[in-house]
């Protein structure tokens, strides 16, 4: 087995050289995407190292376009083998392949004028992620459980806690002259204890902290601390009777809803009509206060990259502007389809066609303080968890399990359990009435507090 | 025969990484070599396509391989773990000298010599599958789907449909002599449908396979049977009104609706969580869980089935197990690694989602056995409830034992006639306790078609499930309408 390329900084002359190959075996146009990564994670339960785990891996992947009368037949292949017959196998399977797609007229590369990569330091890779010996890092997981186990006597087991770090390459070029390559580093320190209940019923939670620099890690006993009230306060739930309340939804839980509002405009539902957005260009379709961005240029962040999966460069679009749907989210393919521009939102699997991602989303942060919020709500749910999947994006419909603590007079009391809570996410939107000023980002995708109104809790 | 299907698996490996024998017990050695208790190699080679239609036109086709080897390292409850994606020799003794550091002191542990266990291939085939010769067949599949789903009804206006297979082949050397090799088919047939009428637009999603060959969409389950029944729910979701809110009879239909016992008893029962005593079952055992009527088995042994394999990711032979036996809890779906530490039988349950990840308990097929009633007499025993027959996924958090899955298809019962169809709804419950208001379990078993994957720990894996008509005296259903 001949190895064609065996050190990192050949990647970016490979990717160039495979679309030059399959240029020359009668593609008409040809993208690759090689991606090469490390990972180590450890996992510490009880005070000793259950696991440790410390590899690295890499996969390129191939498309190519071949154009016809009536647009272009696409097709594409993926492979872990960087050997010279492997790079042959890629572009021939391609190219095979391609010869039984339909002719797409919307299928296509994107103009040449729009390729490019953002400028300067968007400090998504820092090497101090794997700075630490193996037994540091070991400790980092353990301080942060054994701050757990300690915060109090009725937590009496633990899931474990756990280091991570990773760091990643991603190389794309096409045949249309760009070749672009960025790198990014993460890791993270989380815990899960467990706590035992008056009654013998065991819960339990988590939290973690998430950075791109080692640097930025919150401290490991400040996770394993709040881990640790997390999971305390989930004791001797009950459940509640089947009624309508506000719903006061944690930052951390909210976003998922946010997430949903991207999901809504993306472009693939939109031309489908697979989303409740469809048509609604320009129409209110939240509460006047909402303005929901992604912007995937924000330095440092989860959710940032140079360049999207197509090469062309990450933006900001302002997805909801004061309640008004302003714009959807497009790659070249679904922009084509609607008569518009891709917004930079392209994403890149080793092999298929692009979807859509993406940046960093968020609801712009309010005035109000979330104890304010909790204050406005005579009787209701404040909402700290939800389970399974039960959101039906064609129709809106939306049926979750949730758990959280009971508020009455303004003032959190006992926490609730194995209850539903169930809407639909156009009149959900739309029932936003307050909004917490304690934006955070914690991933890419980051919410306020939120109150919605209107939603049927489910119990007994 | 059997000798040399499992042969040819082995000789795979061989031929084409240049792999021998003495390879293998060099990493085994390496991987001991820091005093660990027990250590494994894991070669997977995968190959797969998949095919998608969309708008009638075919959009995609994809072809990947990709190959690599896990190593992994137990010394006492603890684990080491190593992955490298290029199989050459000094790779893969680097990747075991990182996993055996999890062990700190001198070898002491042997290689034992290699034991092949011969899987003879009796529950799936062990087909070469090569991209270009089934290509045009697999063309055929989704272009009928699309045909039929729209032939349906004049108000579908969107069908996709996706093929897609996967051959994997995997070689498993460990240190207590486990040679063990197969060949792992996977294909899968999916029709997503939406039908508008007026403003209302709804979706209907249908989809099936397992461990077989193309011919099983050409003879057992065809794309138009897919393809209708996704537009069929389309359609019927277009009518369909608010669900109920609240607790309430509710009789699950056979097959898929399954997944209750995968969320509300299968992932607790997994001994993983019992040995670290998270699981809400833990415990349990000889205790009751279930009504009487209730008794769940695992089985990886069922042919063709998307759950089923010959030997597990450890290199065991998978079999039947049961969990509960006429409501009593009688035992947990173990790997090597928790059958030692506990004390237990080894159930062959040790599952990844490939070779860079760490093995763990994990369901095959799981399903209740059938009961004495007609699924008729269930129906007409409900005054006011639910009927669900098809789901989308469920969610468990095995420490408190609430667990949800999401109906995608059900239906009002009143004075025991199925009446109008209602929206999507989530239904919650705590493991340990639902399966106790089990109060009829019909004749009709059933299993799924094929659909299953099951996630853990961020690995997912492919499953079966399977439950006659069951009615449940209780459930909580979380839709937004009056009771």
């Amino acid at each position: 087995m001949t190895t064609l390329i065996d050190s990192k900084t050949d990647l970016k002359q490979l990717a160039a050289h495979i679309v030059e190959k399959a240029v020359k075996a009668g593609a008409s146009d040809a993208e690759v995407t090689i991606r090469e990564g490390d990972e180590f994670s450890t996992l510490v339960r009880m005070g000793e190292v259950e696991t440790l785990k410390e590899s690295g891996s890499r996969g390129m992947g191939l498309r190519v376009l071949m154009a016809a009368d009536n647009g272009y037949r696409v097709a594409s292949t993926s492979s872990s083998d960087f050997s010279t017959e492997g790079v042959e196998h890629l572009v021939k399977g391609a190219l095979s392949l391609a010869r039984v797609t339909s002719e797409d007229p919307f299928a296509g590369l994107a103009e040449a004028g729009e390729f490019g990569s953002l400028p300067g330091d968007l400090q998504l890779y820092h090497e101090d992620v794997y700075s630490l010996p193996t037994a540091e890092r070991i400790d980092y997981a353990r301080r942060a459980e054994a701050a757990a186990l300690s915060a109090d006597t009725r937590i009496t087991n633990s899931a474990g806690g756990s280091f991570d770090a990773s760091t990643g390459r991603k190389i794309f070029a096409n045949s249309r002259g760009f070749t672009g390559e960025y790198q990014a580093s993460s890791c993270s320190v989380s815990c899960s204890p467990i706590a035992l209940g008056k009654s013998g019923e065991m819960q339990r939670d988590y939290w973690y902290t998430y950075a791109r620099s080692l640097a930025r890690l919150a401290s490991p006993e400040s996770v394993g601390i709040e881990a640790a009230r997390r999971t305390l306060r989930r004791l001797d739930g009950r459940r509640v009777k089947t009624q309508q309340v506000p719903l006061v939804f944690a930052p951390e839980i909210a976003r998922s809803l946010i997430g949903a509002i991207f999901d809504a405009a993306s472009g693939d539902s939109i031309y489908r009509g697979a989303s409740f957005f469809t048509g609604k260009l320009g129409e209110q379709v939240a509460a006047e206060a909402i303005t929901v961005i992604d912007d995937g240029t924000m330095v440092g962040g989860f959710g940032t990259s140079p360049f999207d999966g197509e090469g062309l460069p990450s933006r900001r679009t302002v997805i909801v502007e004061r309640g008004v749907l302003s714009n959807y989210l497009l790659n070249t393919y679904t922009g084509r389809k609607l008569g518009m521009k891709s917004t930079g939102n392209a994403s890149r699997g080793l092999a298929g066609n692009p979807g859509t991602g993406a940046g960093n989303v968020y609801l712009a942060a309010g005035e109000q303080t979330p104890e304010e919020i909790l204050r406005s709500v005579s009787s209701g749910l404040y909402v700290t968890e939800l389970i399974g999947q039960g959101v039906n994006m064609v129709t809106g419909d939306y049926s979750r399990g949730a758990s959280g603590l009971w508020i009455e007079n303004g003032e959190l009391t006992y926490p609730v359990q194995e209850i539903t809570i169930a809407g639909n996410l156009k009149e959900m939107f739309r029932n936003i009435t307050s909004i917490g000023n304690d934006l955070v980002f914690r991933g890419s995708v980051a919410s306020p507090t939120l109150r919605v109104d209107g939603m049927t809790i489910a119990g007994e | 025969m059997a000798q040399s299907q499992s042969g040819n698996h082995k000789q795979y490996f061989f031929d084409k990484f240049g792999l021998t024998e003495r390879v293998l017990e060099r990493c085994l050695g390496e991987a001991l070599s820091a005093g660990g208790d027990y250590a494994d190699l894991y070669f997977e080679s995968v190959a797969s396509t998949s095919i998608g239609l969309d708008e009638s036109l075919v959009k995609s086709a994809s072809h990947g391989v990709s190959a690599g080897c896990g190593i992994r390292v137990v010394s006492g409850e603890r684990t080491g773990y190593a992955y490298t994606d290029n199989l050459s020799a000094d790779r893969l003794l680097h990747a075991a000298k990182t996993a055996a550091l999890i062990a700190s002191g001198p070898a002491k542990q042997p290689v034992v010599g290699f034991k092949e266990t011969v899987a003879a291939p009796s529950l799936y085939p062990a087909p070469a599958f090569d991209m270009d010769t089934d290509l045009s067949a697999k063309l055929d599949l989704v272009t009928r789907a699309d045909r039929t789903a729209r032939a349906f009804d004049t108000r579908v206006t969107q069908v996709r449909a996706g093929y897609s297979d996967e051959l994997r082949r995997i070689l498993i050397a460990a240190s207590d002599g486990t040679f063990a090799s197969d060949t792992q088919p996977l294909a899968r047939l999916n029709v997503f449908v939406l039908a508008k009428e007026a403003d209302r637009t709804s979706k209907g999603t249908s989809g099936g396979g397992g461990r077989v060959e193309i011919d099983f969409f050409q003879t057992e389950k065809t794309p138009e049977h897919f393809a209708r029944e996704a537009a069929r729910q389309a359609i019927l979701q277009l009518g369909a009104i608010a669900a109920p809110a609240g607790e309430m009879e509710v009789v699950l239909g056979p097959g898929w609706p399954g997944v209750l016992l995968h969320e509300a008893v299968g992932h607790g029962l997994e001994a993983d969580f019992n040995r670290k005593k998270t699981s809400a079952f833990a415990g349990l055992i000889g205790r009751s869980v279930a009504s009487s009527k209730v008794t769940v088995v695992d089985n990886g042994t069922m042919p063709g089935r998307r759950g089923s394999l010959h030997v597990d990711d450890e290199g065991s032979a998978t079999q039947e197990t049961v969990l509960i036996e006429n409501g009593i809890l009688k035992g947990y779906l173990s790997d090597k690694l928790s059958a030692r530490l506990m004390n237990m039988p080894h159930t062959g349950n040790g599952r990844r989602e490939s070779y860079q990840q760490i093995p763990m308990p994990r369901m095959t097929n799981t399903y209740m056995l059938a009961g004495e009633d007609a699924p008729e007499d269930i129906i007409r025993s409900v005054k006011r409830g639910l009927y669900a027959v098809n789901f989308g996924g469920g969610s468990v958090d095995i420490t408190s034992g609430k667990f949800v899955f999401s109906a995608s298809e059900a239906y009002l019962i009143e004075d025991g006639k199925v009446t109008a169809p209602v929206r999507d709804a989530t239904l919650i419950g705590n493991g340990p306790e639902a399966l106790k208001y089990v109060s009829m379990v019909g004749n009709d078993l059933a299993l799924d078609e094929g659909v299953g994957t099951c996630g853990k720990d961020g690995q997912s894996v492919p499953v079966g499930v399977g439950m006659p008509t069951i009615k449940l005296d209780r459930m909580t259903v979380g839709g937004t309408g009056s009771r």
